[in-house]
């Protein structure tokens, strides 16, 4: 965040990382290994998708960041201060949604963003109604406001989770699944609401199990297994890592096997009038023209981009909701 | 539009953003006034508060009742037969039901209640999963902690209060009010009586602080809000049938319990001083030991709820 240093001297950030990790270990007291030396670094202005099957060490790692749990080794800095310790710096510029929203049923909703903004020092009493007023509006829960929070359906009371990390202009906000329990619509209302905010600057740490969704609003990406990091970049970047599959459509699918094999290519699948293959090292135009030279009758031929959840399976070796 | 660029828009065009926002001294309080709030309006504070109040109200008709034939309570003498203290007094004095209603009171229902409160107050807040947002808000552990054992004793008062408030009412509507003997056998005015009756509330009130810090350290232990009560409770009820076992005189002292009864002693003229000061200073000790303790555990828990 390059105006930092300007307006808040004193946070001297290293790099521009609003989320700076090294070696970030939790070990909990029954032995149980939960995040083994985390090496993590967040882009300022990036939307950051945070992967991993449950049980991988996600929330244990944002409790760390959120200053909730104390780490046993390693560090961990936020917004370039070091937390915990930092905590009541840094967290008034953060909005977390973790595991999902907890509330006072026998509060209304908005009286339970009232109670929240107040636990903040750092909030002016002053503009509280109208920051609670604007934030429900964001989430579309302003007709709802009124009732009490144990009425509210999930996907309400997600909104209203949301609503308590949009009190305030933040820097960065933390949500851990944030379009669970929504319905499509929803999800797509989040969605655009994420854009948004990070489109005004704010770098936004997403955790979710949902491919498509990292996929479709993330810039960045980490993928966690079994406490440790697997890999971490552009979203960009890890699905270039996995090359994508030549397809041809035809249906002389023997000879294209036969074909394609002979131009180098490997892993043929043949599959009804499909033959799938990992692409040659070569150019794709000359593998088509031997197709057509050999006589074989091509209807379709392209490679298929590699998705985020095909780097995944080759990351970790696994499906991405088994685990857990 | 680089991302630096977006983030200088964000800080220029938002209200706050550009500001350093630091917590202002007055602002602090704001987590008070909101727990206060949140604290009374609790459905359960609510009927704790209403069994307290009444208490006083069973007792007022009680001895109505009893005495309506012109007997004295219990049948016993000048100093009663059984029954909480006073007791006896009620029928030539209205205000007689403050004390008898204080002393009904202090040895059960007020710690009971004082127990839920404390007791709910961190593990509560973890239950619900309440306790991390008010934690990343930030409300500051020690700031959420005091903010907690600051409710704790002021609930400490209101409930106290009730009960005086409640007997002194029915004690009106009921029977005789005017200038009371004491127990030394003096007589003092009304006026003077209904001072000497907020005292001894005070003090009741006072001697509830050392289970309130108990109850939010016990709170400070558990996820769990019904644990944290329920243990709370149990710890008031070991401690009070320990007390009564003679064998076990040269560790009773340090009871918190122990002195509770003490606030009769305002009742005499003069007033006798050693056993008030020795309840109040076990309260003030276990206010710090515990206070201190569930300082020492809440500020290094990790918040796994």
């Amino acid at each position: 965040m390059g105006d930092a240093s300007a307006t808040e001297p004193e946070q001297g950030e290293p790099g521009d990382s609003v989320i700076a990790t090294r070696g970030l270990t939790k070990r909990y007291r029954g032995g149980q290994l939960a995040v083994d030396g985390l090496d993590l670094t967040v882009p300022a202005g990036s939307v950051f998708g945070f992967l991993g099957p449950n049980g991988s060490g996600k929330t244990t790692t944002i409790r760390m960041l959120m200053g909730l749990i104390e780490p046993t080794s390693g560090t961990a800095r936020v917004l370039g201060r070091p937390m915990p310790r930092a905590s009541r710096a840094v967290l008034p510029h953060v909005g977390a949604l973790i595991e999902g929203p907890a509330l006072y049923g026998f509060l209304s909703g908005r009286d339970n963003l009232l109670r929240y903004d107040a636990a903040d020092p750092t909030a002016d009493p002053r503009t509280r109604r109208t920051r609670v007023a604007s934030a429900l509006e964001r989430v579309g829960l302003t007709a709802a406001g009124g009732k009490k929070a144990k009425a509210y359906s999930l996907g309400m009371k997600q909104r209203l989770g949301l609503a308590g990390a949009l009190l305030q202009p933040r820097r960065l906000l933390v949500l851990d699944e944030p379009t669970n329990g929504l319905d499509p619509q929803g999800m797509r209302e989040i969605r655009s609401l994420v854009r948004e905010l990070a489109s005004d600057g704010t770098t936004v740490f997403l955790s979710s199990h949902l491919l498509d969704e990292i996929e479709q609003v993330c810039t960045h990406a980490a993928v966690m297994a079994q406490g440790r990091l697997i890999t971490q970049g552009a979203v960009a970047d890890l699905s270039a890592g996995v090359r994508g599959r030549l397809v041809v459509t035809t249906p002389d699918t023997g000879d294209a096997a036969r074909v394609l094999k002979e131009q180098g290519a490997a892993d043929v699948v043949v599959a009804e009038d499909r033959v799938t293959a990992e692409p040659p090292e070569r150019d794709l135009a000359e593998v088509n023209a031997a197709l057509v030279t050999a006589g074989v009758r091509v209807r379709g031929f392209g490679v298929e981009r590699a998705s985020l959840e095909d780097a995944f399976v080759a990351l970790t070796g696994e499906g991405f909701d088994v685990a857990g | 539009m680089s991302q630096a660029e977006a983030a200088t828009d964000a800080v220029t065009t938002g209200p706050a953003a550009g500001a350093v926002r630091a917590p202002r001294l007055l602002w602090t309080f704001g987590l008070l006034r909101s727990e206060l709030l949140t604290t009374f309006r609790r459905w359960r504070t609510l009927a704790l508060l209403g069994v307290l109040a009444a208490v006083p109200i069973l007792v007022g008709i009680a001895v109505k009742i009893e005495t309506s034939d012109g007997s004295s309570v219990g049948g016993g003498g000048p100093d009663g037969g059984g029954g909480p203290a006073f007791i006896s007094q009620i029928t030539n004095n209205g205000l007689f039901l403050v004390f008898t209603a204080l002393a009904a009171t202090l040895p059960f229902f007020l710690p009971m209640a004082i127990g839920v409160v404390a007791g709910d107050a961190v593990a509560g807040e973890a239950n619900a999963g309440t306790l991390r947002y008010l934690l990343v808000a930030p409300a500051g552990r020690t700031r959420l902690l005091l903010t907690k054992y600051a409710i704790v004793l002021a609930f400490c008062l209101v409930a106290t209060l009730t009960v005086a408030v409640s007997a002194l009412t029915v004690g009106a509507v009921l029977f005789p009010l005017g200038d009371l003997t004491t127990i030394s056998g003096t007589q003092i005015s009304f006026a003077d009586g209904l001072g000497r009756a907020l005292l001894i509330a005070l003090v009741v009130a006072a001697s509830l602080v050392g289970i309130a810090a108990l109850g939010l350290f016990v709170s400070t232990l558990t996820g769990s809000g019904i644990a944290a009560m329920a243990t709370t409770v149990g710890l008031l009820i070991t401690v009070q049938i320990l007390d009564q076992i003679p064998q076990l005189h040269a560790i009773q002292p340090y009871f918190f319990s122990h002195y509770w009864l003490s606030f009769a002693d305002l009742m005499r003229e003069p007033v006798y001083w050693d056993d008030l000061v020795k309840n109040l200073g076990l309260q003030g000790l276990y206010a710090v030991v515990f206070g201190s303790a569930a300082w020492a555990r809440f500020t290094a828990k990790d918040i796994t709820a």
